[in-house]
């Protein structure tokens, strides 16, 4: 017998919305029995995972600072995606975007006033937007798989990061300890409030771009450029869209997007370059970009679950002892259940027995 | 179904709640870098805290966050052991410095204690340890048992605490025999056994026939133990994962700091400080002498004896720094800022340091 998936005539419009939830759910149960499994009682464990980080102020901005990397840099990626352009380095563009939009507090640290934030932050989207022309104009031009250029040159990144803080921007009064200086005040991203937590202005700026890529994706001709050349390059090539133009157009808006997370997280959440600015943003939000299917507006909330799914792992780990493991493996079983549903609502699946065969060909 | 969840996680967090109120407690947190399961650093780090747990037995309870990444994620996770209750709060790695004075200006009355660093608060205390004493008998050894006269170093990062251990290593070695060497390559990582299996293959390929390392996994000793050739182990006795190939290991003592720095919490006389502990303090332990020749045992462990006592200090001119320049006149002592803050190797040394 052999499983086999048969494309459906029509795909259920309740179903398509419904979908992300029922991978949630499913994602729940899955855990609910790993907890079992592991001797915890699954609904405490459920508990402390997804209830119990929405409970005090303090972890809400938590929340908004671990979903502004993930929103902003899934809403470019989701640029990416729908176009049939597999962005998987936005990690290395997030890198570079913090990089460049760091030069000015560390290399010219007595420039301070109103200005030095705009600034790092354009230099941070410029940064990453540089980076991610290597993979489009390698796919443009020679026709390269850009999901390994793009990959492979997140370590380059990685390497690049590691080498300039060990060395050129390292802090003179740092005792050699690989990281820069602290940045200056006019050099950090405020806080949205700052009496009751560290929520910074990335997590606006991710709202903001989602919005605006969500008008670009809708609204305008861009917009249907990237939906047409994604599902049909052949149509696309009919109406007059030049391919080519568009990997760049995806990759420069992913890349953007995802130095301007670079750039926030170093410059509202950390505060100084360190050899690792990131714990994997730029691949999380590979799932976060499928979860919000694709939509920009859904990856907001995408974005927020996964975050969820972070410091709900700490919180597990504090009052029940589970590894901090636990939260990597909610996040691939979501992303499974996320694509599983997805698959079946375009596809069903159809057992073939011998039997059913030999029916098949005798008909 | 999702409501009857919710109603079921909210009916559950009250049963949670009221359970966890019990006696005074000083409540202890723990941030590692790494699993407890490395069986190097973070695990010792985790034997210190089970030893705590054993010595004051009901009057602590503990608590850790593991492998928790330096950086903005540092910042919360510590913050959150401060508001889970604990008072007392250990954080084992160099990189959660900043993140550890940020949260302790927070909370004024809850004690930190940053393992490695160097910044201190009202409420904030140093600990760190004198590996690299532990390194020079290493070297002493190395230099004894190796037929190649040269020694693979598997670093994590070049930064001071690292680079002392790679120059005491050197020097110990270089009592022995002046012409030993020593070749560095660097995992770039503290915890990552897939590199540094890679580079323990990779310098026994260019000829060393003895490797140490400062990286948090057994790979290397496992990876010599399959090559037929001697390691030292590190943080922890890794004789399990070596027994034919181990010849002493540098174990972190981290137990009775542990338990000296509660009690101090719970007598209400703890205050900071800024220590650098090694062998006389008792925190530089080395794992049994193991795999080598009785004569190479004694003057292993009569070298450990004049680092205890004081009467031998690592860092003693005349030492040349790798440039042939001169560091330390004959006689001349590092002192702990020099040490602390070391940024180039010393003669000898088959690399060149990257910065």
């Amino acid at each position: 017998m052999r499983v086999e998936l048969v494309k459906r005539p029509q795909h259920s419009a309740l179903f398509s919305a419904l979908s992300p939830f029922i991978a949630l759910f499913l994602t729940l149960i899955a855990g609910a029995i790993l907890f079992s499994i592991l001797g915890k009682n699954p609904v405490s464990a459920l508990y402390y995972y997804f209830v119990e980080p929405l409970t005090e102020v303090w972890s809400w901005h938590e929340l908004l600072v671990k979903a502004a990397p993930l929103i902003l840099i899934a809403v470019g990626l989701s640029v990416c995606f729908l176009s049939n352009n597999w962005n998987i380095g936005a990690e290395g563009q997030l890198i570079m975007g913090g990089i460049a939009g760091s030069i000015l507090p560390v290399v010219f640290p007595d420039f301070q006033g109103w200005y030095v934030l705009p600034v790092m932050l354009l230099l941070g989207m410029a940064g990453g937007m540089a980076y991610a022309t290597i993979p489009a104009f390698l796919k443009v031009r020679f026709n390269t798989n850009e999901i390994l250029t793009s990959l492979m040159l997140v370590y380059v990144a990685q390497l690049f990061l590691d080498w300039i803080v060990r060395g050129p921007w390292r802090n003179p009064q740092g005792f050699n300890f690989p990281e820069t200086v602290q940045f200056n005040d006019s050099a950090i991203l405020p806080a949205i409030w700052a009496d009751s937590g560290r929520a910074h202005w990335g997590f606006i700026l991710a709202v903001v771009a989602a919005l605006l890529v969500w008008f670009m994706l809708s609204r305008t001709l861009s917009g249907f450029e990237v939906k047409v050349l994604g599902r049909s390059a052949r149509a696309g090539r009919f109406a007059g869209f030049s391919a080519g133009r568009l990997t760049f157009f995806a990759f420069l808006v992913s890349g953007a997007l995802a130095g301007l997370a670079g750039i926030a997280e170093v410059s509202g959440a950390v505060g100084q370059l360190r050899t690792s600015i990131s714990p994997g943003y730029g691949f999380t939000a590979i799932i976060v970009a499928f979860l919000g299917r694709l939509n920009p507006l859904g990856i907001v909330a995408a974005g927020l679950v996964l975050a969820l799914s972070y410091l709900g792992g700490e919180a597990a780990q504090v009052s029940l002892g589970i590894s901090e493991k636990s939260a990597r493996i909610f996040q691939g079983i979501i992303l499974f259940f996320v694509l599983a549903s997805d698959t079946l609502i375009y596809y069903r699946i159809r057992f073939v027995t011998r039997h059913s065969d030999a029916a098949a060909k005798g008909a | 179904m999702k409501k009857l969840l919710m109603a079921l996680t909210m009916a559950a967090s009250f049963a949670v709640a009221g359970s966890a109120h019990s006696a005074e407690k000083l409540k202890v947190g723990f941030i590692y870098i790494g699993p407890p399961g490395d069986f190097g650093w973070t695990y010792q780090h985790d034997q210190g805290r089970k030893e705590m747990e054993k010595a004051l037995g009901d009057k602590v309870e503990t608590t850790f966050l593991e492998s928790v990444p330096e950086g903005a994620d540092a910042e919360r996770s510590i913050e959150r052991l401060a508001r889970a209750g604990n008072t007392l709060i250990f954080t084992t790695s160099f990189g959660y410095m900043d993140a550890t004075i940020k949260v302790a200006q927070k909370f004024p009355k809850v004690k930190f204690e940053h393992a490695t660093g160097y910044k201190t608060a009202d409420n904030v205390a140093v600990y760190n340890s004198r590996f690299y004493e532990g390194r020079y008998v290493q070297g002493v050894i190395a230099a004894k048992m190796s037929k190649a006269g040269v020694a693979g170093y598997i670093g994590s990062f070049p930064i001071p605490e690292v680079v002392q251990g790679i120059n005491s290593f050197m020097l110990g070695a270089q009592s022995v025999n002046p012409n030993f060497k020593v070749k560095v390559i660097w995992a770039n990582s503290w915890f990552d056994p897939g590199k540094e299996a890679d580079a323990a293959k990779a310098l026994v390929d260019q000829g060393v026939d003895i490797i140490t390392q400062h990286t948090d996994s057994t790979a290397p000793m496992q990876v010599a133990a399959e090559r037929k050739i001697k390691a030292f182990g590190q943080a922890s006795d890794m004789i399990k994962f070596g027994p034919e190939t181990q010849l002493t290991s540098i174990v972190d003592n981290w137990g009775p700091y542990y338990i000296e720095r509660a009690k101090a919490v719970l007598d209400g006389t703890w205050k900071t400080h800024n220590v650098f502990h090694g062998m006389h303090e008792n925190l530089v332990v080395m794992a049994p002498y193991t795999n080598m020749p009785d004569d190479v045992k004694k003057l292993a462990e009569e070298t450990q004896a004049k680092i205890t006592s004081g009467a031998l200090k690592p860092f003693t001119g005349p030492i040349k720094k790798q440039d042939g320049s001169e560091w330390l006149k004959a006689g001349e002592t590092a002192d702990d800022k020099t040490i602390l803050s070391m940024n180039f190797y010393v003669a000898g040394v088959d690399d060149k340091l990257p910065q």
